[in-house]
């Protein structure tokens, strides 16, 4: 008991300590699999950072709302009759009732709590209360619980992207995300109407692995053609044995096969690195450059945006984008993973899957059959990767080394915080990820690491 | 002739050529057209513009197979194995004449892996397709009961 009471006050609101878990080119096992990072991760880390709710198109009528979770917060976001987007902690002020319990839904005019029928507006102030009279000259009206549902302030909705940052105090959006939302403009310039919705449920995969495995996995370039060989291998194999006389490449080969482009592919065709952790691998070509043209879908681009910028947006085919901490948005194939953090081991990954509002439905068929080759449970891609993520959280408690090693094309000359074209199999992502990550923990400490931006 | 009982043998065979892990014979039973369909969504209707778990055609079923058994295959490494409790299969259809056979079988599907095991109730439904003297499945479609929880690596077959 001495012992464990000992251990959970290791990095307490220590800034140093946690900021000592991060070198220039290395990071302590700790940040994988210490149950205390975790929840300093939940109360310092998620809480400065601006995190992905849903989609606009998921609120289109006054009354729409969805429930999400802000690291292991409960929210819960509405449609308010006047147009705007408000999100919530998911809690009723008198005794702490979820107000909403689905994934998604209609409230209609209020919210109404299922216990005793407190109500609220749906944007969050208070309605009514059964027996009203009954707090008179209590001091109610004095209480947080007056001012209705506790209202996340700090609330943006980007091109229809809803984000929100728990903290009163910290980074603006534009300065957290700058450059970096190029990615999701180019998703959403890929509709020839300049629009995306949501129209089912994600994949939903559990996996018994620290949230940050999935995170770094995403512009780790040196993996498929080594842990997907099994799959994706498996599959070119197999489909040049099966061909025969066929000249047309499956849809399903196209997008098993690119994951077994060598090393050289991976090095030119580049990472890109933002300020505040994000970036994204696939610069000058990706995995996702050469599928099959979809009939009358490039005349629909042209000609809502014109030859050149058609072009332009058609042209820029990044593979994985990472918005520090917890998503990666794949523009190509308009899919959004959120890695979201349930236990130091375990993390539930939800994958979104958007429609391309007015392309054909060949476009929508692509990226449903990418979501659930490469992000369901029961995805071969998937299995190799969950593999990995499981043994690494074993291996790391073993004591012959307490670091994990991330110095690939690190040079001593790096800047941190910068925007920059590197070599595609540069770990340099990952640094620019843990960078970000001591950042974010510690800014809302006494002793701070550095001044935000 | 097919009978009602060729198509509950076929169901019980098929259930146990797979907890036997004799793969290329449980492929052997598929038409080469043949589609296996896990929906992800509640009376799902279309497998291609709603998302899914699994559709894949032979094709990919070969690939997974192949896969199960290949040397770098580490998430084979130890194996998973499965376990098929069905209830008797409901006849949905059995008739010659218009060449529709379904069944629909509700079973509590187990697999395992190391010290890990993990249990999933259901139901198959199969429509065949008669090929000279026998069946061949056309669709296999697997609805679990609780299709929009998410689960850990599903790797074997239903």
């Amino acid at each position: 008991m001495r012992e464990a009471k000992l251990a959970m006050t290791k990095y307490g609101s220590n800034a140093q300590a946690i900021a000592a878990l991060v070198r220039e080119a290395e990071v302590h096992r700790d940040v994988y699999i210490d149950p205390e990072i975790f929840e300093l991760e939940m109360e310092h880390l998620f809480p400065n950072s601006w995190i992905y709710v849903g989609h606009a198109s998921q609120l289109t009528k006054p009354g729409d709302f969805i429930t999400a979770n802000i690291g292991r917060q409960p929210v819960l976001a509405s449609r308010h009759t006047d147009g705007s987007v408000h999100v919530f902690y998911n809690r009723c002020p008198h005794k702490g009732v979820k107000i909403a319990s689905e994934p998604c839904g209609n409230t209609g005019k209020f919210f109404r709590c299922p216990y005793h029928a407190w109500s609220f507006k749906t944007d969050g102030s208070l309605l009514a209360i059964p027996l009203k009279k009954g707090y008179e000259g209590t001091g109610f009206a004095g209480t947080q619980a007056n001012g209705g549902l506790s209202k996340i302030k700090n609330v943006v909705v980007y091109r229809d992207f809803i984000f929100a940052r728990l903290s009163d105090s910290g980074v603006s959006f534009e300065d957290y995300f700058g450059e970096s939302l190029s990615t999701i403009d180019n998703m959403v310039d890929r509709s020839p109407e300049g629009k995306l919705a949501v129209v089912a449920t994600p994949i939903r995969y559990m996996h018994t692995c620290n949230w940050k495995m999935l995170v770094e996995n995403q512009t780790d370039t040196c993996h498929p053609m080594v842990a997907h060989e099994s799959s994706a291998g498996t599959a070119v194999k197999v489909w040049k044995r099966e061909q025969g006389d066929s000249t047309e490449t499956p849809m399903a080969v196209q997008l098993y096969g690119p994951f077994m482009s060598p090393y050289e592919f991976y090095e030119q065709s580049g990472i890109r690195i933002w300020p505040n952790g994000h970036g994204h691998t696939g610069v000058a070509n990706s995995i996702h450059s050469n599928y099959s043209d979809v009939d009358g879908y490039v005349g629909q681009m042209v000609a809502a945006y014109g030859e050149t910028r058609a072009h332009e947006i058609l042209g820029e085919v990044r593979h994985n984008t990472v918005y520090f901490p917890n998503i990666m948005v794949k523009g190509a194939v308009q899919i959004l993973r959120n890695f979201i953090p349930i236990a130091v081991d375990r993390t539930l990954v939800e994958s979104w899957v958007y429609r391309l509002v007015g392309a054909p439905d060949k476009l929508y068929e692509r990226a449903l059959m990418y979501n659930r080759f490469i992000n369901a449970p029961t995805s071969i891609v998937g299995h190799d990767d969950l593999e990995m993520y499981e043994r690494a959280q074993e291996g790391l408690k073993s004591n012959g080394n307490q670091w994990v090693n991330l110095r690939r094309l690190y040079e001593s000359s790096e800047e941190q915080d910068v925007t920059a074209v590197i070599n595609g199999t540069s770990e340099r992502q990952m640094r620019n990820q843990f960078h970000a990550w001591a950042k974010f923990m510690t800014m809302d400490m006494d002793n701070r690491v550095e001044a935000a931006e | 002739m097919i009978s009602e009982k060729t198509i509950t043998d076929f169901i019980y065979r098929e259930a146990d050529l797979l907890d036997t892990m004799q793969w290329q014979a449980w492929l052997d039973l598929f038409h080469p057209e043949g589609r296996y369909w896990m929906p992800l969504e509640w009376q799902q209707e279309d497998p291609v513009l709603q998302p899914s778990l699994m559709y894949e055609d032979l094709l990919l079923l070969k690939v997974r197979v192949e896969r199960l058994s290949g040397e770098r295959t580490f998430s084979q490494k130890p194996k998973s194995r499965c376990h098929h409790l069905l209830q008797a299969p409901q006849i949905v259809a059995c008739d010659a004449a218009a060449g529709v056979f379904k069944a629909r079988t509700s079973y509590i599907y187990t697999e395992t892996r190391g010290d890990m095991l993990e249990r999933y109730s259901g139901w198959a439904s199969h429509d065949f397709v008669q090929v000279g003297d026998v069946l061949k499945i056309k669709l296999k479609r697997v609805d679990l009961v609780n299709f929009d929880a998410p689960f850990g690596n599903i790797q074997l077959f239903m």
